[in-house]
């Protein structure tokens, strides 16, 4: 199929959510009636100043934003080459950059007058990020999550309990992120009247991959902003982890217009790509429908979804969102893999050199910065999203490494 | 005419309700899946829902998952179904068979190579569940000039816009959803069937279908008051999974099942 490259990036999607020949509406008739409505509160409380007012204070003050902008001169200075720039989304409260969109959906929830919110949950990181703006604004909240993703991060689910919200446990399929999503689909489809769904990357149904996105391009017009504040200059590249790839189209979408700043977007090779245990659709998959939207997915012949494999739970994931599948096909993103083995190395690397323990889905694009930095020049520039914290991964690194904490 | 709209003028004929049971392809063993047919038609199904397996069925509760689950353990592929379906055909040209399940295999395999094999198989219609008509655009036209009739379903939730989109895109009936939630739930409101319903009928004259929810005879019953067929998936798959490994006893506890609904609606 041609691919129409855009003039200006910013006006993707159109009025159903394509972008190209991805995106869109893919559910059952039950949900159609509720994702209309939602786009419409969407489209009205964008341009509400009220609420934009209220959300803007909220991700100052509850959230701590803006978030600093790190240069990480002795780990630049090791690897020798272009200097790394490090966008802190792991100060965050709750520890993630996921905390920016469920603020937005949940402030969105009551304004619809949604009294209940649901979720699903891979790693944890959305589900404690939607517990806890739940329980800020009194709002019922249940949360669905894998079985086998609940054993790998006891600790958010203890978390989650803690802030009030439910945690079910999803025993079907692979019992990872896809199936949670399943889950909460099947929960919205029978509770649709007074139930809002909080969606946390940029795939499903439109307008969650363009809404999403515009809840987290906070991370890239600050960037910007503080690239040229700190530097005189914008980066020369641009390194986010991709998994559903919220954080990922947070930090690009501000920079897709500055034709010079190249994109680099980092899925999950789990034990290798060749290995077939991995969770990289973009660079391993094929075009497909899955979760409301057509994109990439890791799928069989058959068209049966394939299960998945990456040491980090919040790339676990087999589809990834729209925006991106159409920014690989324009070329305008360069999507790479990196394997558990070389995230893990990453994750030494900044925690020792740098001070800063990284979540093991950041530290995928940190790898990848390890591998570019040393091709670039010392006076070039690249800034990558350290888009969480590594503190709930403590026991998934340690086991791997053969230590009983 | 197609044979599904063959069917119901017949049956408006004799003034019988349609009944439409679902069963997945390839539950619980391929081998089981042709003789299953014709086991539901000899005890009363006027049309019979073939369920494509797909491995994240989302709009469908535990009871199907699994019914899919149990194919997939045999990797039963969409083109595997139509093989199933031109099986089936060699001793029955009369009832229509409508094919369901989710995009993914069907875009995968391709629209165009798929209503050409569907064709080909004996398919008469197709229901995508997770394919809205706003996104049926390069697929509807190859299933009409097929020859195959799309089933939309329609929803507690869509309202009269919607309700005659979805109308001007189906052939052969529409579904109408009983309940907000998934296959197999268990609140059905008799009252809100019938006012959404005749909703409908002011608004097309397809016949209509109503499913989910629907678990013995007298719901069937009830329903077949309403409807122009009822449709009956979760409560037959819920006999399949009782008696797997053993297909006379599966073939036996269907049929009877089956026959209970017939007699339901034919009362």
């Amino acid at each position: 199929m041609a691919i129409e490259i855009p003039t200006n990036w910013h006006e993707m999607p159109d009025q159903r959510g394509h972008f190209g020949p991805y995106g869109g509406i893919f559910v059952s008739e039950t949900l159609m009636g509720a994702l209309s409505e939602l786009n419409h509160a969407y489209e009205r409380y964008m341009q509400d100043e009220a609420f934009i007012a209220e959300l803007d204070a909220d991700l100052a003050n509850y959230v701590g934003r803006p978030s600093p902008l790190y240069h990480a001169e002795r780990w630049s200075r090791e690897l020798g080459g272009a200097q790394i720039y490090l966008k802190r989304e792991d100060l965050n409260h709750t520890g993630a950059h996921k905390v920016n969109n469920t603020i937005g959906q949940a402030l969105l929830a009551s304004r619809m007058g949604k009294s209940r919110i649901i979720a699903e949950t891979g790693a944890g990181q959305h589900g404690v990020a939607t517990a806890t703006v739940a329980a800020r604004l009194g709002l019922e909240c249940v949360v669905y999550m894998g079985e086998v993703d609940i054993a790998r991060q006891e600790a958010n689910v203890y978390r989650m309990r803690l802030l009030g919200a439910e945690v079910v446990s999803v025993t079907s399929g692979s019992r990872t992120l896809k199936d949670a999503l399943n889950e909460a689909m099947r929960d919205w489809v029978t509770n649709v009247d007074d139930t809002f769904y909080i969606i946390g990357t940029v795939a499903g149904p439109h307008p969650y991959p363009a809404m999403v996105r515009d809840f987290q391009t906070i991370i890239g017009r600050e960037a910007r902003r503080q690239m040229q504040e700190m530097t005189g200059g914008l980066p020369d590249a641009l390194i986010a982890c991709v998994g559903g790839g919220s954080n990922a189209i947070g930090l690009f979408h501000p920079f897709l217009n500055d034709a010079d700043v190249a994109i680099y977007g980092v899925e999950a090779a789990g034990d290798g790509i060749d290995t077939g245990r991995h969770a990289a659709p973009l660079c391993a998959g094929s075009p497909g429908v899955l979760h409301g939207n057509r994109t990439y997915l890791m799928e069989d012949e058959n068209g049966q979804i394939i299960e998945t494999h990456s040491i980090s739970a919040g790339l676990d994931y087999p589809g990834v969102g729209p925006e991106h599948a159409w920014l690989k096909d324009t070329q305008r993103a360069n999507y790479v893999a990196i394997t558990d083995d070389e995230a893990l190395l990453a994750f030494h690397a900044l925690t020792r050199i740098e001070g800063i323990i990284p979540a093991l889905e950041s530290s995928h694009a940190l790898a990848y910065a390890m591998k570019l930095a040393p091709q670039m020049k010392p006076e070039q520039k690249l800034l990558v999203n350290l888009s969480g914290r590594g503190d709930k991964d403590m026991h998934t690194v340690a086991a791997r490494e053969g230590i009983k904490l | 005419m197609s044979r599904i709209q063959s069917c119901f003028a017949e049956l408006k004929e004799r003034q019988r309700v349609a009944l439409i049971p679902f069963i997945t392809a390839g539950d619980s063993e391929p081998a089981l899946t042709v003789p299953l047919m014709h086991a539901l038609v000899e005890s009363g199904a006027d049309l019979i829902e073939l369920g494509i397996p797909f491995s994240d069925p989302m709009a469908d509760g535990p009871v199907i998952q699994k019914a899919a689950e149990r194919a997939l353990k045999h990797n039963v592929s969409l083109r595997d179904v139509l093989q199933m379906v031109a099986e089936f055909r060699q001793r029955d040209a009369e009832t229509p068979v409508l094919l369901m399940g989710y995009l993914n295999p069907v875009e995968v395999m391709g629209y165009e190579a798929f209503a050409a094999e569907a064709s080909e198989a004996g398919v008469d219609g197709v229901l995508i569940v997770d394919l809205p008509p706003e996104e049926g655009g390069e697929m509807l036209p190859l299933l009409y000039a097929q020859q195959i009739d799309p089933v939309f379903l329609i929803a507690p939730t869509s309202d009269s816009s919607r309700i005659q989109k979805i109308c001007d895109a189906s052939r052969g009936y529409v579904y109408y959803v009983s309940l907000k939630g998934i296959t197999g739930a268990g609140h059905l409101d008799l009252d809100s069937v019938a006012q959404r319903v005749s909703e409908i009928r002011e608004i097309s004259q397809l016949p209509i279908g109503v499913g989910f929810g629907i678990k013995d005879a007298a719901t069937a019953a009830a329903m077949g008051k309403l409807a122009d067929a009822v449709i009956v998936g979760s409560a037959i798959v819920n006999r399949i999974a009782e008696h797997q490994g053993d297909a006379e006893a599966t073939i036996s506890a269907v049929s009877s099942f089956v026959g209970e609904l017939r007699a339901g609606l034919d009362k």
